[in-house]
């Protein structure tokens, strides 16, 4: 993250930092202040687009175009780093030509953005030595998601901006332990370790480590899930600190599915709204109450202290499993708790081999760390990629799911802001609720007076899927014809609105983009 | 590297250090008040102040770069003596009632009053007082006990980049505050409060901290910020059990700097909603269970769907807010006893 500090060019997209991910924002701030040049690619006036020497405002959803169309900007005007491309990658030509159909001209007609400033970002990107590339879930959260990863990707080999100090793809985890979360092995296609449940080899390890048959097939993903439990395919739950019911795309869709089960048991801190729906609600503890450690975004392993006893009967989440394995019949015992849960964890987890309670005592140290005598990896890639050459991937743009229509004309997109977090379970019970106590729709002045709405007027607003009211703020910070809402509030829930199209690879929902129309209403009809 | 002797003792160090930093390192404690690690150096406080041999004049060790050959003294007796000067001057100007302030017992202030033993200042003359400014939801700000350092300001300026205080008027009406002397509500405050971490005195206070406890009575414990995935170091203020306010922790990538969730975002922990007993809902409604009836209905529903429909039936989301070690094992309770593979979690939304 400091390392943003020594990059010449940081290209920012769909990542509204300085809100959802403020110390990162502070370091991009940082570095313009010192001096470095700082590119921007959103549809949202975020704040950093103020601090932006260049401010693409490209259409939501044509990332693509714009990202292939900086590429061939560079290829173009020899800006591309030649002896990274021959020593280090794969699949050049074939995705050279998809490259050459993005002209300026062309890349201006999809997205919106002017070719001379295209040209402008393309050529400062391009010269640079080492330029980062940072972004979050607006790249993420589309049926494109992965297709715009790699289009990200794609520009990093092109400038070889891999491997090295100050340079990279950063992609920003939205949540505290994301990245240990899908470390550890909480994904249905990976034991811990990435280690994939396909391949026979894995399967093996982990069977005779673990000492028992292990299931073949893939798992399910979230939204997979929950269309398996409104068909009627899963019959119970087990849910540990989530809260799909606000979370999820198509909330409607999923308290239907949760309703369906024959049994959900929810693990939780609050009574959620997906908690109320369960058999069962067993209490675990909060942050503060218990020992581990969580992982960062920049894959730095940290700890995790008891800083207060538990409350009421509640009991550690690790222990409520191990409570309810010995239940079911298997003699799981952790006497010496998480420092033992670890040591596990190291014996199974080749980047987490390293890793050990005592060794996090001062600071976190970042995985790969394969040996208690290794210092962990700063950065990836450095001489060469997990797969051998880092590879081009020919990518296409391609429309959203779901655009505006007649029927449906305003583009909906979804995030966060500053002062609430996620579902707003935890951030809602603290004082930041007074600074953001309720949903502000945002909507611009153009497309307010269209409706006739004033600044504070509420609206319904609906989707093909559900409907929801809101009070809105009318302001540039978004384009016309866009409208913004978080997910934060349950007087809102605004995942009544979004769309479950999912992308095919990564099956992320499309949650940035889905068409909604508005209409008037009066405040009254605001449920508290 | 240059080499440099710091109270006779030769010391080692590389040519850009400044003689604060090489005589930090070497375990000799300069006092500061101005001084923050990262921010401008400004040089305004002189608490710092070496003699330097050759030098006429007394320099500043934060903002005098290091020499080859350099002959310094931290603690001569025109050093001190100068420092004594400078803390007379400022408590000339400084509400006193430190048997109630919340920094009692953790003001360096205070602590070089002690050091040096200046116990009372010849300088008599008008005070300032300010009102105590409790607009903000999160901390007040009292100027009768701010000595200027301008911490605060730099903080807000050159890591937040709010910039939200600056120092109004001149001379001996020198304040420093918001534009307009305005509430925090009406700038371009986010509530970081990272101005109230580096303030050195009692000025800039967490609201949720007075009264509470004294300083030696609060237990600091670092932990790794329970929000977002930039996993910010913090420091849990502990009194009596409670969480009661948060402190700035270096050991992370953070350097010490938080946003309004990490350091004001607490609370929640210590909800009146926080869930203390396991429940089973009978008849709709949910009843408070002991952990062995729970855990017994829980594991004989999962045994019974699990005869009848197989491991394919279930499907468990673990968490991205939980720990590794919980993580793990919630993967491998749904692998290695419901024997599926459908376990996920909300990484993609």
């Amino acid at each position: 993250m400091n390392e943003l500090l020594n990059t010449e060019v940081i290209f920012l997209i769909g990542a509204n930092t300085t809100e959802a991910h403020p110390v990162t924002g502070y370091r991009i701030k940082q570095a313009v202040r010192n001096g470095r040049k700082l590119i921007v690619a959103d549809p949202r006036k975020i704040e950093l687009a103020k601090y932006a020497d260049i401010w693409l405002r490209q259409r939501p959803g044509t990332d693509i175009a714009l990202i292939n169309g900086l590429a061939h900007v560079i290829l173009r005007d020899d800006l591309w780093d030649r002896k990274f491309v021959a020593d280090r990658s794969e699949g050049f030509d074939e995705w050279r030509e998809i490259v050459e159909q993005y002209n300026p001209k062309r890349v201006e007609q999809i997205t919106g953005v002017k070719a001379e400033l295209l040209e402008e970002a393309a050529r400062m990107f391009g010269q640079a030595e080492r330029a980062s590339i940072v972004y979050a879930m607006g790249i993420t959260q589309h049926i494109s998601g992965t297709q715009n990863v790699l289009s990200l990707a794609n520009l990093a080999i092109l400038t070889g901006n891999v491997g090295k100090e100050g340079a990279g793809v950063y992609p920003l985890r939205g949540q505290n332990n994301v990245q240990g979360a899908c470390d550890m092995g909480g994904l249905p296609n990976y034991y811990p370790g990435y280690q994939l449940v396909e391949s026979e080899e894995s399967r093996e390890k982990f069977a005779k480590f673990w000492g028992v048959e292990l299931p073949e097939k893939v798992g399910l993903t979230v939204t997979d899930m929950m269309d398996a439990a409104y068909a009627g395919e899963i019959k119970a739950m087990y849910i540990m600190g989530e809260n799909p019911v606000l979370s999820d795309p198509d909330a409607n869709h999923v308290i239907e599915a949760l309703k369906n089960l024959d049994f959900l048991v929810v693990q939780d801190i609050f009574m959620t709204e997906t908690a109320e729906l369960a058999e069962v609600v067993l209490p675990g503890a909060s942050f503060a109450e218990k020992t581990g450690t969580f992982t960062n975004t920049e894959r730095r392993i940290q700890r995790v202290r008891q800083a207060i006893s538990l409350r009421g009967n509640s009991k550690p989440d690790s222990e409520i499993i191990v409570a309810l394995a010995n239940k079911m019949g298997h003699a799981w015992s952790y006497p010496r708790g998480p420092v033992e849960i670890m040591e596990e964890i190291a014996r199974c987890t080749p980047s987490y081999a390293g890793i050990s309670f005592d060794r996090l005592e001062t600071r976190g140290i970042q995985w790969p760390c394969p040996s208690p005598d290794h210092p962990g990896t700063p950065f990836l890639h450095k001489d060469t990629f997990t797969r051998g050459k880092g590879k081009f991937h020919a990518v296409h743009y391609m429309p959203a799911a779901e655009e505006p229509d007649e029927e449906y004309p305003l583009l909906l997109t979804t995030g966060r802001n500053l002062y609430q977090f996620h579902t707003g379970s935890m951030s809602r019970r603290s004082k930041l609720e007074r600074m953001r106590p309720e949903e502000l729709m945002m909507i611009h002045p153009n497309t307010a007076r269209e409706y006739k709405l004033k600044d504070k007027d509420y609206v319904q607003v609906e989707s093909r899927r559900g409907e929801v009211q809101t009070k809105i703020q009318v302001t540039d910070h978004i384009p016309p014809g866009m409208v913004f809402l978080t997910f934060h509030y349950k007087e809102t829930p605004t995942n009544r609105l979004t769309i479950n199209a999912t992308d095919p690879v990564s099956n992320i929902p499309e949650l940035k983009i889905c068409g909604v129309r508005i209409k008037k209403i009066k405040p009254s009809l605001i449920s508290k | 590297m240059v080499s440099i002797k710091i109270n006779g003792n030769l010391y080692n160090v590389p040519a850009d250090y400044t003689i604060l930093k090489a005589a930090e390192e070497n375990g000799i404690d300069i006092p500061t008040l101005c001084y923050e690690e990262g921010l401008t150096i400004t040089g305004a406080c002189r608490m710092c102040v070496v003699e330097v041999k050759g030098a006429r004049k007394l320099l500043a060790a934060c903002a005098t770069p290091v020499t080859d050959g350099m002959e310094v003294q931290t603690e001569s007796e025109r050093v001190v003596s100068a420092r004594r000067d400078i803390l007379r001057l400022l408590i000339a100007n400084h509400d006193l009632r430190c048997l109630t302030c919340e920094r009692n017992g953790d003001c360096r202030l205070q602590d070089y009053c002690y050091r040096y033993q200046v116990e009372d200042t010849p300088y008599k003359g008008a005070k300032k007082e300010y009102p105590i400014d409790t607009d903000n939801h999160f901390f007040i700000r009292d100027y009768s006990k701010c000595i200027k350092c301008g911490k605060c300001v730099l903080i807000c300026a050159e890591v937040n980049g709010a910039h939200v205080y600056d120092f109004m008027e001149r001379g001996f009406d020198t304040k420093v505050t918001s534009a307009f002397d305005d509430n925090l509500q009406e700038t371009t405050c986010t509530a970081c409060g990272m101005c109230v971490n580096v303030c050195p005195v009692g000025a800039l206070v967490e609201k949720s901290v007075l009264w509470q406890g004294r300083p030696w009575e609060v237990k600091k414990v670092t932990t790794t910020c329970g929000y977002c995935g930039v996993g910010c170091q913090l420091k849990l203020k502990v009194k009596d059990d409670r969480i009661i306010g948060v402190a700035a922790a270096k050991s992370g990538s953070n350097l010490g700097h938080l946003c309004a969730k990490g350091q004001f975002g607490w609370e929640y922990v210590q909800s009146n909603d926080r869930l203390t007993d396991p429940l089973i809902k009978r008849n709709g409604v949910f009843e408070k269970v002991s952990w062995d009836e729970a855990l017994t209905y829980v594991a004989n529903r999962l045994k019974a769907i699990w005869q009848e429909h197989g491991g394919q039936a279930f499907a468990g989301l673990t968490s991205a807010k939980c720990t590794n070690e919980e993580n793990y094992l919630f993967q491998k309770f749904m692998r290695t006893i419901l024997k599926t593979n459908n376990v996920d979690h909300c990484a993609r939304l």
